[in-house]
Formats: structure tokens, C-alpha cells, sequence
């Protein structure tokens, strides 16, 4: 049987799916719960300054996407970091973190960017004994309009200071999450690491509006006539996600640096999906938030037989194994000829691969007698379009054309060995193959 | 000339092999993995999902489907078993439309519930296909059990015991295992021999011996099982069967369903199984619709069942009545047998006034070369203990009067007649046995 157990930054969790900061961990009762359904740590609701705590919206504060059948696909919200008193979550925090010792622990912080605020709260978080904490430089409203949030996640010299003073005045790991709405994810990352944090998440949430209402012209949420944009996320943002962190995963300056992955997780599948881009843990919020707690079952038992199966001990087995596969389009191997191959059983012959190529791609489907459709090898570019709008799995596959055939597109004998675009004859950067 | 459903009497080879075999496959063929797929993105993931709360076997029906969702079938026939040890035979006989689908929040929203059954087949059949038992036994605890009947309510509760440790013995009275899984139900619930490769499948866990023809009140003594091991449990079923109280009850021709479809689950060619051109099957429950279905896949000619109250009385299932009659079974309601003659029934017309059925004075005859009774089984063996409604009396926890003897499944009170219910019982008589041993 595999191992779940996990150890991110020296935090030992039963497993790797912790809670990211969000509703599912505002509060005591929550996190209670979210610990009898499995879940192998939590990251608290993010907590602000000592004194008034911010109070949110009194109307709705999310927006939806919906996929066929009313499926959640993402989710958007405004709303803000924890509005209960400090006090009362760290006492709370207190309790459960001695209630579940094997239970990781995390405090999410966000105050001001100031280092009397980081001095102040930090040795407090301390003495609720939570296993670490994590900067808070993600949310993308209400709290960015005060200069906290993305306003510091957004400034990769905030981050590094920020980040500095908390390895100064905190002794446990410091994880610092990350804002997507930034152009180039390394920046930040890098910031934190040269700050001294133990470890990066991210995704926090996308600059968002999800729809707009359009009786009364106003975005969704709308709350009296206004709306305001939000922070997306949900199995929509998952790809986002996946690259940023595989950006992390090889970048020179970030290389190595442990990564929590966030954004859409929502089964086993994501999950090995975001380590094996070199995520040591991964966090959820949305999944949690649209199925309930108990979803975390599902991710166990699908990850652990999916282990079982590849022969994986340990987490630590496959994690960042898909990292060195992750390259440059330059590096691509021009060399790798495929074709579309269409299974004439398979095929309930909707048309929708003909529509798909006829009218956006190459002109390489032909239509014939008694709706039968089959690829012209001499147009196919081999973009695999059709294969992704076939409603049939594993009717349209892609075959690729064994070396010293020729391709009927192109007239070419098809080559065997690797070749890019680095030294191809129309690239005029082109260095010549040695 | 070849037999033919017009054939006079009682003949076999009504119909070409061919069409008899493909009569009786799968009733509901299993689901590829893209149907699976697709079935399974229906289920909403309910909070205390009402059908799990419908199934007696408490399975965790959103959990094993989300499961298929994600592309672990394995996993989820785990979370199945876990519940339910015959969870594929449950599959296929549930009654699904009265149990788990019935309750399940879509059929509330759309009338089409998630196909929650086939689903559980899918899992479950991939599971059993790629692997031996999925589940290790505990410790051994040294405590034996001896288990009377290894029907769906034995084979449950052995299963469950050699789990925790114990080791069973599992005294059977017929030659093969299974119960009426194998004896009973529909030929087209159970293809290929699935009962059978069920029940070995499920002593697979190790710990539990056969012992075969040997029957309690016969070559076995209750009191000297309970002498001999540290409980007991009886999962005997209902052995015997109503009489009609008609006259003519004797004649040829008047044969128990039960032992009908025995015969016919046992026979090695369904061809060579004879049945009348004119069937007339009595009563309205499982049994009887099976017996009127098989008749007519077997090319009877004529298949009516005939039951003393009205339609909404019946114990079979709408669906059940419907699938009767898609198969072109003829129901007629509030008739009950008089007498039988050479080759008709005459029934007595009956009305049901404040609940109290009579006879109204009116009779129809029907032709009849073959007369099925299916009004009911009872208890052949009550091993001298407390009976409560004709069966034995258990509490809760599938205790019995006597101490350290349990019982479950068709033959204890309080249970529904369902393969399922006796899985549950079984089950649940062998946690409270283990808990007892562990004292
Ligand atoms: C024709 C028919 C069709 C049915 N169809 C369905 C259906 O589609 N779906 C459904 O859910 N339910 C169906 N049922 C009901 C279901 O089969 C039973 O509820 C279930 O099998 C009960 O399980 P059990 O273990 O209590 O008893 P059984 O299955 O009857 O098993 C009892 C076992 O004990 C053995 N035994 C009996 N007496 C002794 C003795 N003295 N000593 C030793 N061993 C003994 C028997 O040989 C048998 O193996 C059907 C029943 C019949 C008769
Ligand atoms: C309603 C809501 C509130 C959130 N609040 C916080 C927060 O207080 N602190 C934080 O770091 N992230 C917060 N997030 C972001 C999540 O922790 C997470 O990064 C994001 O939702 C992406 O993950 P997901 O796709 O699994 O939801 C919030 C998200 C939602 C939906
Ligand atoms: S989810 Fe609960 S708190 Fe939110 S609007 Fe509905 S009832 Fe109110
Ligand atoms: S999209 Fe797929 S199923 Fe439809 S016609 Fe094309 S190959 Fe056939
Ligand atoms: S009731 Fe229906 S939709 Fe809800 S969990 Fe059960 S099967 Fe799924």
C-alpha cells in the first residue's frame, strides 16, 4: 500500500491535501470537521492585524461559472481575510492544533506592509504552536485597494522584505503565497526565496468578472446596482496554475525551492498532476467549497491506487518527475510526424471533427457516402483539434509516422533523429546542427 | 417438426437454441467505460445522500460513483465491498427503482435517477475482473464460528467474520453455494455462472471452510454446534412453500416456481427444459414474475400470473410487473385458484372490501398445462427456537432466543425478502458476534 504521508518544509501531514486559506478554514468548527473527513492539514482563514477585524459585504460576495448540468467549472468572490477578532481565531488555533497534533497547521497572516505589524502579530501566531505560517500576498480585492495582498505580491522587492522580517521574527517555516495577476511568476518567487521563505503556494485567485447582468448592466456579484471584480478560481484556473508552478519547478533562480500547489484541485488526478510539476503538498478551496469535506476521501483513495499501480512508495517518489519534460517550443522535436487515425467503430458520425477542420483548421477531413469520415494524411497538420472535440474517447488518436516513411503533407521522408527549431533552415537565428 | 409455443402440453425446445440463449443474457448489458463515464457526471455528491440512506447495505453510493468519475472503478468497488461483500450480485437483483434510485435527488428533479445499479456492476465487475479478494483478514483471533446456509446471508456473515480473524465453517445443505443466487434468482440477473465465481470470489479472503450436504435438523444438531464453536449463526432461508388450498393441487402439472427455476438455473441446456404452452403462475411477487418471465423466454405460449388482490397490492415492483409485460406476460388481478382440471384453472373473482378479501361469487377458467405456485416460502428448520410472524425472532442486533446463536436473511424476522437485506443482516450479525467474542 502507498504511502501518503507527507513532509513539506519539515511539516509532517497524513497526507498531502491540506485546506488552502479560505471559508472551509475560517473557523474552529470548520477545521474540525475538515479534520474528522481526512484532510491532512489546513491553511487558517487568513488572519489580519490586531483591533477591528475588516467586515465584508452583506450581499452576495460570489459569481459562478457553470459548465453543462449546472457544473461548478469557477468560482469568483470579493470577499476579504478573516473578519473575526485575532484573538479569537488564535485561541481557536490553539485548540485544534492540540487536538490534532498530526495535523498540520498552517496561519495565514496579512497585515500591513510595515514591519512594526509583522513584529507585532508574529509572536502570537507563535504561541498557538501552528506548525508555520504563509503570507497572505494574493488577494486581489478589497484588501489590494489598502496596499496589502497583491498590491505587495505585485512588488517583488515588498515580497522579499516582507518575507525577510518574518524569518526574522518567526522561527517556523514561512511559505509565501503567490498572486497570479503578475506577468512573469518567477519575479515573485525568486523575491521570496532571496527573502529566506522555506516555500512558495500559489495560485491565490485571478482578477475576475464572471459575468455581467444584463437587465441591470452591472457585474455579477452585483450588491445594490454594483459589482465589483473579484478573485477567480476553481477547475477553470487549473491550467493557470499548472504553469506557473512548472515555471517555478525549472527556473534557474526558484529551482528546488519546495512549491504547495493551488488552484482547481478538485480530484486525486489533479493533485498528482500539480506534484509531479513539482508541488510537494497541494491545497484546495473550491472543490471543498462546491462538494463538501468529504471529497478528500476520493483524493486518498485515487492517489494511493494510482501509486500502487506506478510502483510509487512515497509521495517523495514521483513528485517533480515531470519537470525535466517540461521544455522550450523551441526544443520541440519538428521530427515527431503524426497523423489523425479516425476508428470507423468508434465513430457515431456527428460531424463535429469535419466542422472543426473544415471551417478552422486544415481541410484535412473528408466527408464521404453514408456519413463516413476520414483523414486526408496529405492536408493533416496533425493539430489534434478534432481529437479534441470528438465526443467519443479514443475515436480520433494520433499516429505518429514511422521514421523513413513519407509524409504525404509535406513530400518529406520523415526523419528519425531530433531536430528543433533551433536548427531549422527557416529560422534565420538558426545555429547550425553540429 | 420441431416444438413450437403452439405445441400442445408440456414440451421443451419451444424455440431454436439460438433464440432461447439470447433470451437469457444480461438483462441490462454491463456499462463500457465511456457510459460509465457519462452516468457517473450525473451524481451531485449529496450531502447524507438519500440513497445511501435507502440502501440496506448503507454503501457509500456518492463516494464509489465519484470514484468512477475519476477514473478509479477500482476504488470504488473497495468502497462497495467495504459495505457489501456482494455487491456485484446486489447489482444485478436490487430492486433499484424501490431502493437507492428511487430515493436519489434526481429522480425528485427529472424522474431519471443516476443509474446507480449499473454503476455499482461496472465497479465491481472491474474490480473482480482484475484481481483476487481485495481485502486482508485481521489477526487470527482463534475464536470459531460455525455458519448454518452459505445463501447471500451466510456467505456475508462468514465473509465478515474470517475478516475480523475468526475462522468459519460454513455448513451448506445443497451442493453448491450461494443460495438462491444460485438456486433462485432470475437467469438473466445472474449470467455466467456469476453466482458461483461470486462465492468463491468471496471465500477468497481465506478462513472460511465449506462443509457441503449437511443440514441442519438432519445431519446437524443446533445444540451440538453451539457445544462445538463460540456462535452460531443460521442463514438458513425459507426452505418450504405455500400450499394452495385448491383442489387439483396435486395433479402433474402444478410445480413450486421456486423449484421450477431451480431446475432451470441448474440446466445445462435451456432447451431440453420443458414448459406448457398455457402457464399459469400464482401470486404477485419476485418469484412469480420470474417464473412468468422464464416461461415465456423459454417459448410458453400463453404466460398469465394470477393474483388474489389488486394491482397496487402486488410485492413486485411496478418496474417488475412492466418488464412481465414487455415480455408479453398477461397479469390478472383479484383471482384467486379454485380448482385445477386436465389442462385449466378456474379461479375464483375476488374483491378486497376494508382490506378483507372475498370471493365474489364469479369464475374464470383458463387453459393450463402448467400450474406455478409462487404464494409464498416458509421455514423448514427453526432448530427449536423463539419464532416471531413464522420466522425466527431476532432482535437488533440479530440475536436469536437462544444464547450465541444469530440469525439473518430470509429465514429471521424483520427482514424484506431482498438478496440485499440478508447481505445486511448476515453482516451486522457478524459485527455484533465479533463484539460479543471480543467481550
Ligand atoms: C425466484 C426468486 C427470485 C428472487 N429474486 C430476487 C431479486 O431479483 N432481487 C432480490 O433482492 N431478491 C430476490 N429474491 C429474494 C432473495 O433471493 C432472498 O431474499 C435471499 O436469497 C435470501 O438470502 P438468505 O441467505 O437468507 O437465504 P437463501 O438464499 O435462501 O440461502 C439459504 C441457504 O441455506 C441453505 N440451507 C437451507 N436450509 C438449510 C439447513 N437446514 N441446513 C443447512 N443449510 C441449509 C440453503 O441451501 C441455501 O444455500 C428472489 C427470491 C426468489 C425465490
Ligand atoms: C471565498 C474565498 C475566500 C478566499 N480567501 C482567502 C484568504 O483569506 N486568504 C488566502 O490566502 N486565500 C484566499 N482564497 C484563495 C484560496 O485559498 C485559493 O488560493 C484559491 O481559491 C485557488 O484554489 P481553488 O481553485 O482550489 O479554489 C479565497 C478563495 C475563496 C474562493
Ligand atoms: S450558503 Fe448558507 S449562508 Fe450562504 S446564502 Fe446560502 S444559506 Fe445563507
Ligand atoms: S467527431 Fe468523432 S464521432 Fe464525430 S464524426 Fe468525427 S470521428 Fe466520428
Ligand atoms: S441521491 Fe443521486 S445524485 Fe445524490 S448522491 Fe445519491 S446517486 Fe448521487
Amino acid at each position: 500500500m502507498a504511502d501518503l504521508t507527507s513532509e513539506f518544509v519539515g511539516i509532517r501531514s497524513p497526507n498531502p491535501f491540506w485546506l488552502a486559506s479560505a471559508p472551509p478554514t475560517d473557523k474552529e468548527y470548520n477545521v474540525r470537521r475538515a479534520f474528522e473527513a481526512g484532510w491532512g492539514g489546513v491553511v487558517w482563514k487568513t488572519l489580519g492585524a490586531e483591533g477591528p477585524p475588516v467586515v465584508n459585504v452583506n450581499g452576495p460576495r460570489y459569481g459562478v461559472v457553470y459548465g453543462a448540468d449546472r457544473r461548478v467549472l469557477g468560482i469568483n468572490n470579493i470577499e476579504l481575510i478573516t473578519d473575526r477578532p485575532l484573538e479569537t481565531n488564535l485561541e481557536e488555533m490553539a485548540r485544534v492544533k492540540a487536538d490534532y497534533p498530526d495535523r498540520a497547521l498552517i496561519a495565514s497572516i496579512m497585515v500591513p506592509c510595515e514591519e512594526a505589524a509583522w513584529k507585532a502579530i508574529l509572536p502570537r501566531v507563535a504561541e498557538t504552536n501552528a506548525d508555520g505560517i504563509e503570507l497572505n500576498f494574493g488577494c486581489p480585492h478589497g484588501m489590494s485597494e489598502r496596499g496589502m495582498g497583491s498590491a505587495v505580491g505585485q512588488v517583488p522587492e515588498y515580497i522579499e522584505m516582507v518575507t525577510r522580517w518574518c524569518k526574522q521574527y518567526y522561527d517556523r517555516p514561512v511559505i509565501v503565497k503567490l498572486t497570479p495577476n503578475i506577468t512573469d511568476i518567477r519575479k515573485p518567487a525568486a523575491a521570496a526565496r532571496n527573502g529566506g521563505a522555506d516555500a512558495v503556494s500559489l495560485i491565490n485567485t485571478i482578477n475576475s468578472i464572471t459575468s455581467v447582468d444584463l437587465d441591470n448592466f452591472a457585474p455579477m456579484p452585483t450588491i445594490d446596482g454594483k459589482g465589483s471584480h473579484g478573485g477567480y478560481c476553481g477547475p477553470a484556473v487549473k491550467p493557470i496554475a499548472l504553469s506557473m508552478v512548472s515555471e517555478i519547478a525549472r527556473a534557474e533562480a526558484t529551482r528546488g525551492m519546495p512549491i504547495s500547489g493551488i488552484g482547481g484541485i478538485t480530484t486525486w488526478r489533479d493533485a498528482a498532476e500539480f506534484m509531479a510539476l513539482g508541488c510537494g503538498n497541494v491545497q484546495v478551496c473550491t472543490a471543498a467549497m462546491t462538494y463538501g469535506f468529504r471529497i478528500v476521501q476520493e483524493m486518498m483513495s485515487g492517489l494511493s491506487q494510482w501509486m500502487d499501480e506506478k510502483g510509487y512508495r512515497s509521495t517523495a517518489d514521483f513528485v517533480g518527475r515531470a519537470v525535466p519534460n517540461v521544455t522550450d517550443w523551441q526544443y520541440l522535436n519538428l521530427n515527431y510526424v503524426t497523423k489523425a487515425r479516425i476508428d470507423q467503430d468508434l465513430c457515431i458520425k456527428c460531424g463535429r471533427c469535419y466542422a472543426a477542420c473544415e471551417d478552422t483548421s486544415h481541410q484535412a477531413i473528408a466527408m464521404g457516402e453514408g456519413r463516413v469520415f476520414e483523414v486526408i494524411d496529405a492536408e493533416c497538420v496533425a493539430c489534434n483539434l478534432c481529437v479534441d472535440v470528438c465526443p467519443v474517447e479514443d475515436c480520433i488518436t494520433m499516429e505518429r509516422l514511422a521514421p523513413g516513411t513519407v509524409d504525404p503533407r509535406t513530400g518529406r521522408v520523415v526523419q528519425d533523429e531530433y531536430a528543433n527549431w533551433t536548427t531549422h533552415p527557416n529560422n534565420p537565428m538558426a545555429t547550425a546542427a553540429e | 417438426m420441431p416444438n413450437s409455443p403452439f405445441t400442445a402440453g408440456i414440451a421443451p425446445g419451444r424455440l431454436p437454441a439460438d433464440e432461447i440463449a439470447r433470451n437469457f443474457t444480461d438483462l441490462h448489458p454491463p456499462m463500457d467505460a465511456h457510459e460509465a463515464h457519462v452516468a457517473a457526471d450525473r451524481c451531485y455528491f449529496c450531502h447524507d445522500a438519500p440513497c445511501t440512506i435507502a440502501c440496506p447495505t448503507e454503501i457509500d453510493i456518492p463516494l464509489f460513483i465519484r470514484q468512477i468519475a475519476t477514473g478509479t472503478p477500482e476504488a470504488a468497488a473497495k468502497t462497495i465491498f467495504e459495505a457489501n461483500i456482494l455487491g456485484g450480485m446486489c447489482a444485478r437483483v436490487c430492486p433499484t427503482e424501490e431502493l437507492c434510485e428511487e430515493a436519489c435527488v434526481r429522480m425528485t428533479a427529472e424522474g431519471k435517477p443516476v443509474e446507480i445499479g449499473r454503476l455499482q456492476r461496472h465497479a465491481t465487475d472491474t474490480l473482480m475482473a482484475r484481481q483476487g479478494h481485495p481485502f486482508e483478514r485481521a489477526a487470527p483471533t482463534g475464536k470459531r464460528i460455525a455458519v448454518v446456509g452459505a445463501g447471500p446471508a451466510g456467505l456475508s456473515c462468514a465473509h465478515r467474520l474470517a475478516w475480523h480473524g475468526h475462522d468459519v465453517t460454513l455448513y451448506e445443505a445443497r451442493e453448491k453455494p450461494g443460495g438462491l443466487n444460485e438456486y433462485g434468482i432470475a437467469a438473466y440477473k445472474s449470467t455466467e455462472d456469476f453466482a458461483a465465481r461470486e462465492a468463491a470470489w468471496v471465500m477468497g479472503i481465506g478462513g472460511i471452510e465449506l462443509v457441503q450436504g449437511r443440514r441442519l435438523g438432519d445431519t446437524l444438531d443446533l445444540e451440538a454446534l453451539r457445544h462445538e464453536f463460540d456462535a452460531v449463526f443460521l442463514g438458513v432461508g425459507l426452505g418450504g412453500v405455500n400450499a394452495l388450498a385448491a383442489e387439483g393441487e396435486q395433479r402433474e402439472g402444478v410445480l413450486n416456481a421456486v423449484d421450477f427455476i431451480s431446475e432451470l438455473r441448474q440446466a445445462a441446456d435451456l432447451g431440453a427444459l420443458p414448459v406448457g404452452r398455457n402457464v399459469v403462475v400464482i401470486g404477485g411477487g419476485m418469484t412469480a414474475i420470474d417464473a412468468a418471465i422464464q416461461s415465456r423466454l423459454l417459448g410458453a405460449d400463453q404466460v398469465t400470473v394470477a393474483y388474489r388482490r389488486g394491482r397496487d397490492r402486488m410485492g413486485a415492483s411496478r418496474y417488475e410487473q412492466d418488464l412481465a409485460a414487455s415480455h408479453g406476460v398477461r397479469f390478472l388481478f383479484n383471482a384467486q385458484p379454485k380448482a385445477i382440471h386436465d389442462g385449466a384453472i378456474e379461479l375464483a373473482l375476488t374483491e378486497e372490501v376494508d382490506g378483507a378479501l372475498r370471493a365474489t361469487g364469479e369464475t374464470v377458467s383458463l387453459p393450463a398445462d402448467q400450474v406455478f405456485k409462487a404464494i409464498g416460502q416458509t421455514l423448514t428448520t427453526d432448530g427449536g427456537l423463539e419464532l416471531m410472524g413464522g420466522k425466527i425472532a431476532v432482535d437488533r442486533s440479530m440475536k436469536t432466543s437462544l444464547a450465541n446463536v444469530w440469525a439473518g436473511g430470509d429465514c429471521a424476522s424483520g427482514g424484506d425478502d431482498l438478496t440485499v437485506t440478508a447481505v445486511a443482516q448476515g453482516r451486522d450479525a457478524a459485527e455484533d458476534i465479533h463484539r460479543t467474542l471480543a467481550g
